[in-house]
């Protein structure tokens, strides 16, 4: 990757600014988002950085075009993204359904706030952690990570541009305010060091007649606008060619099927989880901020020779069943951990419940997450 | 005996066997002035992309222009196009849809665009109804059509002058035809597809089957026959009155002016962020 | 030293935040030490509630928030009611002493600096109050060395206000 884009170091550095870092490193070319609490410092930084390496970012007269525009350009081959929180993500939601039906690379940042509605726009909560995968209509499988910290913040922007484009697929990076506006360390390796790809597309002067630019579960290559590949490309229901068909089931059953299926296919490479649970009987599962919560408690819980674990999930969506399976065949008990009133709870519950005992732990006050010694006492009661 | 092909063949998805419009159609029409327009200017499908949103207009280029088209949703194909022209910037962005998607629905997206005078060409359909679903009222249905939604009558305001809109917020070019002017029309869209800014061309157009039958005003030739008698070029119409001008359809180009340009602009603010470096626009990845 | 939590409260516009940035900063960069630092305000920018929280430690910071401050800097009366009852029994409260009357004597040592004052009569400028507090802070406990906190004031200040924070910053280690 370009070293002008890849700023090396050590900081003390905001996770919305390392996001904004890890886009550049990623190789972002276009951003489009409107101004939002607390999603914010990472259009500012784009604004700053993108133009000196021939890029932009664009504000767009709502969250609607944004996404719309990133959609756009990365047709137009360029590496894209949008940046958001929970009221955006909601104006998006059509057009998201439109980017999982064209199969285009886009990285879509929520940094999660207070919510429903306006909310409280300065509090970090993770309340849109289904909205992500359910919010646009139909059946569709989508990308989710989920970081705990500012250089969480950079590495997983960076991997959300190389699922996107590798799986042609809008990927979420699920943050929240907690760690939006959180300062840590981070360190930035030296671009030689950051793995960036970009999408495969069709050999240029390919007949466009024989070109099968869609629905391959592994993921045909881009007929990206530009190239003389004269691609028609519609959301609407299409054969392998682009071609709409409005008329056969069949074909709906291919379009619905080969879309989630081509990201169901690569599930196993998708996933990334953190497991320390080896001997564990009481397994606590979380992701994002609230996963560091945890990691403490266990550290308290193993000092009074409990044996406590953790399972955190950084890929949240494909939901990564197996990983859950897996876990709890070994564990006693499982208890799930997340700054909600228990969005994923129920997936997590329905892989586990068959081998362990599971339980919600929800955050006493919904914005603020679980007290190491809350979740410490939880242990200590179900381990007697 | 060599066989017969028409001359515009060429520019046609050799996929596409037909096109969905109903008989009588003006899409027709327009599709085939857009055509006209980039053969007189011995321009490529392949200098273009296309883009269109969701109604009858939407499948002119959809499938039927062979060239890359995006078809997107519902009132955002200028906020698509917005995206594809900034990374293309090369390329010509060409959006035709209707007037329920481009002024009803994505009506703000209009209205940034052309205040953004970004480099478009923009082409609404106005045949003053929703076609596809079965015959709406639109805004720009006239008051007390009665229609599938309103069967006792509109009772809105209707929009008259989308055209006045675009120049309002700011478009360096803006042209009003009907289908009645087709030679006119494929003039206007040469010069649009010229224009180094957001340039909209509204062309008043029948819908026989929707508009015409359900509401009375005839088959398309006596809409067309309607279209061409109230029509009058803005020329005249400056000499009368605005009550002289009820009903009549003001024809012509409305606006032709230079003023800043968007992908220019943004061009320029590169060069300012790179510390007055050459900007690279494109990065060169073919 | 383990793990030391510090929790600022105060209203927007004195700097709430770039208090907690400053310590965060010098003992992560430059201090050998692990820090995060998180934060909250209200939507006014000026004038609304602000709250900062650092923990600063020798290990990897695991739980990032502040469950018992260690230390507690209050700002302004309305920060008191607020956060008083987050300070550790036997932990350290600093309070702007101009702008912070109702401290009642606890189970904590106060630590009272009369830093709006000195910030407006000596440095005619109230907006670096905080740098003030921090040299007390600084002076009175030992968290960070002295040479660290310059440097982050160095690094994450704006250029034309660097020579006024350091200078109040180090009038503020002349407290105490």
């Amino acid at each position: 990757m370009d070293e002008k884009r890849v700023c090396t170091g050590r900081y003390f550095m905001m996770g919305n600014v390392a996001c904004a870092e890890g886009a550049m490193a990623a190789g972002c070319e276009f951003a489009a988002g409107y101004p939002i609490t607390p999603a914010t410092e990472v259009a500012n930084h784009l604004a700053e950085k993108l133009p000196q390496v021939g890029g932009a970012f664009f504000q767009m007269e709502d969250e609607i075009s944004s996404i719309a525009a990133v959609i756009g350009a990365s047709w137009a081959g360029k590496k894209a993204m949008t940046v958001t929180s929970g009221p955006g993500i909601s104006l998006m939601l059509e057009n998201i359904g439109f980017a999982i039906g064209v199969e285009t690379p886009c990285v879509i940042v929520n940094v999660q706030r207070g919510a429903p509605s306006t909310g409280m726009p300065t509090i970090g909560i993770q309340g849109d952690m289904v909205q992500a995968k359910h919010g646009s209509h139909g059946d569709y499988e989508i990308i989710a990570l989920c970081p705990s910290s500012p250089q969480e913040m950079f590495e997983h922007t960076v991997i959300a541009f190389n699922y996107a484009e590798k799986y042609r697929t809008p990927v979420f990076l699920l943050s929240d305010a907690f760690v939006g506006h959180m300062r840590e360390e981070v360190v930035i390796p030296e671009a030689d060091k950051i793995k960036t790809i970009y999408r495969k597309i069709p050999e240029l002067g390919t007949d466009p007649l024989k070109l099968k630019g869609f629905l391959d579960e592994n993921v045909a290559p881009m007929p990206i606008f530009g190239k003389g590949f004269k691609a028609h490309v519609t959301s609407s229901c299409h054969d392998e060619y682009g071609k709409r068909n409005l008329i056969d089931i069949s074909a709906l059953d291919k379009f619905v099927r080969k879309l989630s299926d081509k990201i169901l296919k690569h599930k196993e490479e998708i996933t990334l989880v953190e497991r320390d649970y080896e001997g564990a009987e009481v397994v606590l599962v979380s992701y994002g901020g609230v996963s560091r919560a945890a990691a403490e408690a266990v550290l308290q819980a193993r000092k009074k020779g409990i044996a406590a674990g953790t399972l955190r999930l950084i890929t949240v969506w494909p939901f990564p069943g197996e990983e859950i399976e897996k876990m709890a065949r070994k564990a006693k008990h499982v208890i799930v951990l997340e700054n909600n009133l228990g969005q994923i709870y129920p997936y997590i519950k329905a892989e586990a419940a068959h081998f362990s005992e599971v339980s919600f732990l929800p955050p006493k006050l919904v914005g603020e997450i679980q007290d190491p010694e809350d979740i410490l006492k939880k242990i200590e009661e179900i381990s007697k | 005996m060599s066989e017969l092909v028409h001359p515009y063949h060429r520019f046609i998805r050799p996929t596409v066997t037909h096109s969905s419009f109903c008989p009588g159609c003006g899409d027709g029409t327009i599709a085939q002035s857009i055509l006209r327009a980039i053969d007189g200017l011995d321009m490529d499908m392949d200098d273009f992309v296309f883009v269109s949103g969701i109604g009858c207009a939407a499948w002119i280029p959809s499938p039927l222009f062979n060239a890359d088209v995006l078809h997107t949703t519902h009132g955002r194909p200028i906020a698509f196009a917005f995206g594809i022209k900034m990374g293309l910037t090369e390329k010509k962005v060409m959006v035709v849809s209707g007037d329920g998607d481009l002024v009803a629905i994505g009506g703000n997206h209009l209205i940034q665009n052309a205040r953004r005078n970004i480099e478009m060409v923009v082409i609404c359909s106005n045949n003053g109804i929703y076609g596809m679903t079965g015959g709406q009222a639109a805004p720009t249905t006239p008051m007390g059509v009665k229609t599938t939604t309103t069967p006792y009558g509109t009772f809105e305001n209707v929009f008259e002058d989308i055209s006045g809109l675009v120049i309002a917020a700011g478009a360096s070019f803006v042209a009003r035809w009907t289908t009645g002017h087709p030679r006119q029309l494929t003039a206007s869209i040469k010069k649009a597809i010229q224009k180094k800014g957001f340039a909209f061309i509204e062309v008043i157009s029948q819908c026989p089957v929707q508009f015409g039958r359900k509401m009375g005003v005839g088959n398309a030739v006596q809409m067309l026959e309607d279209y061409k008698n109230r029509s009058i070029s803005i020329q005249e119409a400056k000499k009368l009155s605005k009550e002289e001008l009820k009903g009549r359809i003001v024809v012509g180009e409305l606006v032709d002016l230079d003023k800043p340009e968007m992908v220019e602009e943004v061009t320029r603010m590169r060069k300012k962020a790179m510390g007055g470096a050459e900007a690279a626009v494109d990065t060169g990845r073919s | 030293m383990g793990r030391t939590e510090i929790l600022i409260g105060g209203v927007g516009g004195q700097g709430v935040v770039l208090s907690g940035i400053l310590l965060g900063t010098a003992a992560s960069l430059y201090d050998g030490k692990q820090a995060v630092q998180t934060q909250s305000y209200s939507s006014e920018l000026r004038g609304g509630s602000a709250r900062a929280e650092v923990i600063i430690s020798e290990q990897r910071v695991t739980d990032p928030e502040v469950r018992k401050a260690d230390i507690l800097i209050l700002m302004a009366e309305d920060a008191v009611g607020r956060y008083l009852p987050k300070i550790k029994p036997g932990g350290l409260l600093v309070i702007d002493s101009d702008l912070v009357k109702g401290v009642k004597p606890g189970e904590y040592e106060i630590l009272s600096v009369p830093a709006t004052s000195i910030a407006d009569k000596e440095m005619n400028n109230i907006v670096v109050a905080n740098l003030i507090i921090l040299g007390a802070l600084l002076k009175k406990t030992g968290l960070l060395s002295i040479a660290s906190m310059e440097k982050a004031i160095e690094v994450s200040v704006p250029q034309k206000a660097k020579a006024l924070n350091l200078k109040a910053f180090q009038r503020g280690l002349e407290l105490t």
